[in-house]
């Protein structure tokens, strides 16, 4: 594939992104509402709420909170562009860690204590899922090796030729276990969620207001397009095919995490680190054994 | 060659002078020019030398005969102070040292002659750029840190003159560790980098103190035995004490005698890059002023460890000793970035990092192949450059605050706000893109896959599981400082202007470094690679350049973003939200009508990561590690 069509590829992506991840999170309120035995909001409910909030007053408990989201919303977006223009999986895993990084700093940094747990929580949570995301891209690079070594870049992987989710089966499973965490869904909504049972109101978010929270809002959406991008990248054989089997698979999986989200009540914190990691060490350590052995 | 020479003794000259100058007031000029002449000495000679690596002829029994004679008497002098001090430990291994280098001068070494002394290659010019400008750059910090210190100290005997002789002497031996080679001269600097820790770690003579430097010298020692025993091996064996030589073995002879002289030279390397299971003594050293700390864990001591095994790098490929190697460092990677989860020190949180890092340039060495070495040395700059930063800007926050605990740095970002924003640089430069540590851990992670070993899975677990909890604790940490807190009064105007300069230069250098990544690679790097290893590794395939392009693009981004959030903004300020009538930013009115103080602290998780808990696991794993590694080389060449 040429590298104009890649580049193509990240502005549709940054174009197009919002739409749909505003389009994914009515119909997540929407299923959930129906599990719940609620009518639920209208499909568009979250574009209406983020167009209310940009139209609010703008307030804020210190001004560098403002500075930090937008950095959060900037890199994600980066990010986001970077894994569809196909390239390099550590890298993308890195940018996707920085932009997460200024979140828990937009957190900690307005002094408030339930911004601060929730902050704290979000990097515990963050060490729970890293090993696994990780493990997947040396997987990856495994998988697509050959005689002089693999390849990390995302457009090596997709066009390979074969799809990685047989050899890579035990990193798939791992990645659709911490993509709960990644997604910020129960059990594992720790740092804030979107239920009201939470103890630490809305954790990460306590602060935010108006447009600062809005920028959070819409990084959101582009950050949830992305790891399911991550989740059909999987299904991606170099033809057609593949790009169907993969978003249609990406759409079931953000069905079972909702599905999940409103089927487990919150675990307790020391859950997520030990079930992350044994999680990484058997399904993903393991797979990179097996990938090892038929190489 | 006589600028290189000139280069090793001006260190030494400035360190003579100022042990016979009392006068505080002149101690600072000289400080700065003998600063100054470093670092202009040391570009110079890079200037030179690099891309030409050369070999000088230097020897002569005069100066075997002087430097085996300043070893003996410093061996009587570990002796008596082990005595003197009820370490009897200490005095043993002591004699024991003293016993073997007698034996080795006068039975093993007869007749061997080394004619090229020193030598100079592209790998020693990287030490010595990080040796001469960081080195140095502490240096003149710790002039204004010392007049802090004694003002803190009054009451105490002023032995300034001491401390800085002992600074300035410790850069000359670095420089000789890095230029022999011949091993017995590159064993004699080597021992004094461990005397002069010593005397620095022990400087208060506080019970602490003085405890911690002899666990220092307790450990070094048996790497110092380690050191002799190859050197006796290979002058019984071979008859030749020349680096050039060993590095010239093609590695399929490295087997029998050799492999184990290798290993314990490497065992040497290990102890001095405080691996475990002989990570203690770094922990330990944090008792010392903080110019100490910084210089044993950015520019020498411990650089002088990983630049030993990196230089044995080549002899390792392959063979149990690269096992054994790969595996310490890999673990001593895992559990004390592990460790360092418990720690609020934040001292002690640095030497941990410290630990870790080194355990992953260790293990970058121990793989033995170019692209994993270029992992290391690009990890072992970046390192040197970033840490001395973090020490000296939490030296500076203790004088300010009066705590090194990352729980009252809370709001600093508030209280001196120049320096929260250095350290928050340096912080960010240890984990996070673009910067050069996290780059430099990317290569090793695709070094790490490519040799596909059994090794190679253990260290991938090592690193991804380790990478995520270094994210962890520096997060928390960096948190702490962004924390705001209104109406805070700064602090920050009683910094010393020496202070500000050190902090400002090495801030830059992290930037510029990390901008000057592709450079440094093709001027120093991929050079010293082509020569040192052989040929039928080195299919390289370091980093491609496109990415190289993109981290500098994100560096101008990240810089670039700041721009419209200066000026005004018609955004209001409201105080938090505390589930009650606010009073301040941490207390509020409950429910009951009562005031409610707010308390922050970070999360410890002292049941997971406990110090204790790590290091037994680790000294255990690893020691045994050495141990069957060392057995089995032995057995190898036995039978």
């Amino acid at each position: 594939m040429s590298n104009w069509t890649l580049l193509l590829f990240a502005v549709i992506f940054v174009a197009l992104a919002p739409v749909a991840g505003c389009i994914l999170a009515g119909i997540d309120r929407k299923i959930s509402a129906r599990m719940q035995g609620r009518q639920g909001p209208p499909v568009m409910q979250p574009l209406y709420d983020v167009r209310k909030l940009l139209a609010k007053e703008r307030r804020t408990s210190n001004r560098v909170q403002d500075f930090y989201v937008a950095c959060y919303l900037f890199w994600i977006v980066v990010t986001g562009a970077m894994f569809f223009a196909g390239m390099d999986l550590l890298l993308i895993v890195f940018t996707l860690t920085l932009g997460e990084t200024f979140l828990v700093l937009a957190a900690y940094c307005s002094g408030s204590p339930f911004a601060q747990v929730g902050a704290q929580r979000e990097i515990y949570v963050a060490m729970a899922y890293e090993p696994m995301i990780l493990i997947m891209a040396v997987a990856y690079y495994l998988f697509t090796g050959g005689e002089d070594g693999g390849s990390f870049a995302v457009r090596d992987i997709a066009g390979f030729g074969d799809m990685a989710i047989l050899p890579m089966l035990g990193i798939f499973l791992g990645f659709l276990f911490i993509l709960t965490m990644k997604l910020r869904k129960s059990p594992f909504d720790l740092s804030m969620s979107h239920h009201a049972h939470q103890d630490i109101v809305r954790g990460v978010a306590t602060e935010f207001s108006g447009r600062t929270y809005a920028m959070m809002e819409v990084s959101h959406w582009y950050e949830n397009i992305m790891l399911l991008g991550m989740v059909a990248l999987f299904f991606q054989n170099g033809e057609w095919t593949g790009v169907v089997i993969g978003a249609v698979v990406a759409v079931l999986a953000y069905i079972l995490e909702i599905w999940i989200d409103n089927g487990f009540a919150r675990m307790k914190w020391q859950t997520a680190l030990k079930s992350g990691w044994i999680v990484s060490l058997v399904l993903g350590m393991g797979n990179i054994i097996a990938l090892l052995v038929i190489a | 060659m006589n600028d290189i020479l000139l280069m090793m003794v001006i260190p030494f000259i400035v360190a003579c002078i100022l042990l016979v100058v009392k006068n505080d007031r002149a101690r600072g000029p000289i400080s700065y020019i003998g600063a100054a002449l470093i670092i202009a000495t040391s570009i110079w000679v890079a200037w030179n030398y690099h891309g030409d690596p050369q070999t000088f002829e230097v020897s002569g029994e005069s100066i075997d005969l002087l430097m085996f004679a300043i070893e003996a008497i410093l061996g009587l002098v570990i002796i008596y102070l082990g005595i003197k001090h009820k370490k009897p430990i200490a005095s043993v291994l002591g004699l024991v040292q003293l016993v073997m280098s007698v034996c080795f001068e006068f039975v093993f070494k007869e007749g061997i002659e080394v004619e090229n002394g020193l030598y100079i290659d592209d790998l020693s010019i990287v030490m010595i750029l990080i040796i001469g400008i960081i080195g140095s750059l502490i240096c003149v910090y710790a002039v204004g840190y010392m007049r802090d210190f004694q003002e803190h100290h009054a009451d105490e005997k002023d032995r300034r003159r001491w401390f800085f002789f002992l600074l300035f002497v410790f850069l000359s031996a670095m420089y000789g560790v890095v230029l022999s080679n011949n091993l017995v001269w590159m064993f004699f600097f080597w021992e004094i980098t461990t005397l002069c820790s010593f005397a620095l770690i022990g400087f208060t003579r506080t019970e602490e103190a003085v405890n911690n430097s002899f666990r220092q010298l307790i450990l070094n020692l048996i790497g110092g035995i380690a050191f002799l025993a190859a050197l006796i091996l290979l002058a019984d064996q071979e008859g030749f004490l020349a680096l050039d030589r060993l590095l010239a073995t093609p590695d399929a002879l490295v087997a029998d005698w050799l492999l184990v002289a290798v290993m314990l030279m490497a065992l040497a390397g290990i102890v001095k890059s405080a691996q475990m299971p002989f990570h203690t003594w770094l922990l330990g050293a944090m008792v010392a002023p903080t110019p100490t700390s910084a210089l044993l864990h950015s520019s020498t001591m411990v650089k002088a460890g990983v630049f030993m095994l990196l230089k044995l790098s080549p002899l390792l490929y392959g063979n149990i000793g690269g096992d054994m190697v790969m595996a310490v460092g890999g673990l001593t990677f895992l559990l004390a970035s592990m460790a360092a989860i418990s720690q609020s020190n934040a001292k002690r949180v640095l030497a941990y990092s410290t630990i870790a890092n080194l355990g992953l340039i260790v293990a970058c060495a121990g793989v033995g192949t170019p692209e994993a070495a270029w992992a290391g040395v690009m990890l072992m700059v970046f390192h040197a450059i970033t840490k001395s930063l973090l020490f000296l800007c939490v030296g500076t926050a203790e004088h300010h605050i009066g705590s090194r605990n990352i729980e009252d740095m809370d709001g600093l970002f508030a209280r001196m706000p120049k320096l929260a924003l250095i350290m928050m640089l340096g912080i960010a430069a240890m984990f996070l893109v673009p910067f050069g540590m996290l780059i430099s851990k990317w290569a090793a992670l695709t070094a790490f896959v490519d040799t596909e070993e059994a090794m190679s899975v253990i260290l991938v677990a090592c690193i991804a599981f380790g990478s995520a909890v270094t994210g962890f604790y520096w997060t928390k940490w960096l948190g702490k400082l962004a924390c705001v807190v209104r109406d805070a009064k700064d602090i920050e105007d009683t910094v010393r202007p020496q202070e500000w300069t050190v902090l400002g230069s090495l801030a830059a250098l992290v930037v510029i470094v990390c901008l000057g990544y592709p450079l440094l690679s093709d001027w120093l790097v991929v050079p010293w690679m082509d020569i040192a290893f052989f040929p039928e590794h080195a299919d390289l395939a370091l980093m491609e350049t496109n990415n190289l392009y993109l981290l500098l693009i994100m560096l101008v981004a990240l810089v670039l973003i700041f721009v419209p959030f200066f000026g005004r903004s018609k955004t209001k300020e409201v105080p938090n939200y505390m589930s009650g009538v606010n009073i301040d930013d941490l207390s509020y009115t409950g429910s009951m009508g009562a005031p409610v103080n707010v308390t922050l602290r970070n999360w410890y998780m002292e049941d997971w990561f406990g110090e204790d808990r790590i290091r037994k696991v680790g000294e255990a794993v690893t020691a045994v590690v050495i141990v069957a590694c060392i057995v089995l080389a032995c057995g190898g060449w036995l039978r």
